[in-house]
């Protein structure tokens, strides 16, 4: 098991759940410059809105058809709950000081968790998630389970219809406009609420496919699954440069990478070898968040671009 | 005929702090008109109220027979009214073309666009050479006519200006100065407002001298040019 390969693989896989996380604390800190600590929830009531949906399927429906209509299932959940929060919880303080939205967020985290523990049945526990039956699959040297095939697909399907939509489309322009200076993108005509609103959406939903993602790999979901995904997800986007999309995806792609190459290696280097396995990779993930942050406080991919000439 | 853009009694305060005292003027079609004063005189603050950034505590506001107050300022771009802001603030990380689209943000007309942009181009050649790089790699002055351009592709009624000859140099100037004389012979509208007096009021038709909040002076653009008391405050002679 402690190839190269393996390894790279079993970050990948993480990084990309990471990464797809990362794109909403991403996004909605580089329009309103909030940390939305309840981000992680929106993951985790993506997990459980797709696992209902799965279990109000009809016996012997196979999983792979199941799939589309439980991201579907997710997507709605999370994105409603996110738009919900923007709508009550966050834009009430637009314009009060940062801390108050941000002590907001980190209520409404609590909040949501206890909701699900409280009402979706039998939360109080792990709820198990559908898995893939079958052998794992060879792929240039690592065997990948099949069920960690379903994000190593869907990561860059997402990115890459994210980038064609920020980059084509009229409502991306003005995405990137209202990121970049908000009083003049209404001068412009832009509609800033509808796009914050949108760019809550857009990372909600992509949470939510992470979520069956999470499912699918670790076969079981529970209510306090949000924190530290979304504690990592959040560290994603800080390393790979706040505010920037591909930026979010990249730190969670060489987060999840370092976390497996740590849990995999750091056992042989000499005087580490009891810093070495699964139980130190968090301490791992935080110390390569402190090192990028003390050579690149902007992040791998933060850009500074003087506004003035 | 009434006028284009009528202002009426307006006041804006900032918390406690009122800004703008109550101050009428108005612009008819086809006019320059220019707000002139020192800084903190409530110019910007003005220019800020009527697209609808800032709301005003009093007073009235009516563009083309329309009341604005109230209205939001995306939907007011979309009435006619489009604002250069003081100190350019193009869109840095977007291209030169991205820019001129995003001020086409609320209009259909795909063929129409790409002729005003094409128009863009033709008014600043220098914008049209670089479209392809991000806005905030311009110099000052490539800046400032990109956010002219910029507010131009919205098809204005009313043009404002803020403060278009801050930090430029004397030969942009000139340049910018003898844009503001084409749109005008173009037929727009332009409310322009100037630290910068003689240059302003040379080229405006009316002209309105505001000081901590208030017009405490109006006139034709010539008539202030030669006003004694605007030549001591404003034009720096004594």
């Amino acid at each position: 098991m402690n190839e190269l390969p393996q390894q790279l693989a079993n970050g990948l896989i993480l990084g990309a759940m990471y990464g797809l996380i990362a794109i909403g604390y991403t996004m909605v800190y580089g329009i309103i410059q909030l940390i939305n600590f309840a981000h992680g929830e929106i993951f985790m009531i993506g997990g459980f809105g797709a696992l209902t949906v799965y279990l109000g399927l009809p016996s012997g429906f196979s999983l792979l058809a199941a799939i589309p209509l439980m991201i579907v299932g997710g997507v709605i959940c999370s994105v409603a709950v996110s738009v919900a929060a923007e709508r009550f919880a966050y834009r009430p303080l637009r314009g009060a000081p940062r801390l108050a939205p941000l002590i907001t967020a980190i209520g409404l985290s609590l909040a949501l968790q206890q909701a699900v523990w409280m009402w979706y049945p039998d939360a109080t526990k792990d709820r198990s998630f559908p898995q893939f039956k079958g052998e794992a699959i060879d792929l240039f040297g690592a065997s990948i389970q099949r069920g960690d095939l379903f994000v190593l697909v869907a990561a860059p399907v997402c990115m890459l219809a994210l980038g064609l939509f920020v980059s084509k489309t009229r409502a991306g322009r003005g995405m990137q406009a209202t990121s970049q200076d908000p009083d003049t993108a209404k001068l412009m005509g832009i509609n800033t609420d509808r796009i914050i609103v949108m760019a809550f959406a857009i990372g909600a939903a992509f949470a939510a496919v992470a979520a069956v993602a999470y499912g699918l790999k670790n076969g079981q979901i529970g209510f306090r699954m949000g924190f530290i995904m979304g504690l990592k997800a959040f560290t994603a986007a800080v390393l790979g440069g706040i505010g920037n999309i591909y930026g979010a995806m990249l730190g969670g792609v060489v987060l999840g990478v370092a976390e497996a190459l740590a849990t995999g290696y750091m056992s042989d280097v000499p005087g580490m070898e009891l810093f070495g396995g699964g139980a130190w990779k968090d301490v791992w993930a935080f110390a390569l968040l402190i090192l990028v942050l003390l050579i690149r406080p902007q992040g791998l991919l933060g850009e500074r671009v003087a506004d003035r000439a | 005929m009434t006028a284009l853009l009528e202002v009426e009694d307006l006041r804006v305060a900032y918390g406690k702090i009122e800004a703008v005292k109550g101050i009428s003027f108005s612009v008819e079609a086809g006019q320059i008109v220019t707000l002139i004063g020192t800084n903190g005189a409530g110019k910007t603050t003005t220019l800020r109220t009527l697209s609808g950034l800032l709301k005003p505590v009093g007073g009235r506001i009516l563009f083309d027979g329309q009341p604005l107050t109230g209205v939001p300022a995306h939907k007011i771009v979309s009435l006619g009214l489009a604002h250069s802001p003081e100190g350019r603030h193009i869109f840095p990380r977007l291209t030169i073309t991205e820019n001129l689209l995003l001020g086409a943000y609320l209009r259909n007309d795909k063929a129409g666009i790409e002729k005003d942009v094409q128009r863009a181009y033709d008014l600043f050649p220098i914008l049209g050479e670089r479209r392809k790089q991000a806005a905030g790699t311009l110099s000052g002055g490539e800046q400032q006519m990109l956010a002219m351009g910029r507010a131009l592709m919205s098809q204005p009624k009313l043009l404002m200006l803020d403060e278009p000859s801050m930090g430029l140099s004397p030969i942009m100037m000139q340049k910018i100065m003898e844009t503001i004389v084409e749109l005008k012979a173009a037929g727009t509208t332009i409310l322009l407002v100037e630290q910068n007096a003689q240059a302003a009021l040379s080229l405006a038709d009316q002209g309105h001298v505001m000081e901590v909040g208030k017009v405490v002076l109006s006139g034709t653009g010539a008539d202030l040019l030669h006003d004694e008391s605007v030549r001591k405050a404003y034009l720096g002679e004594d």
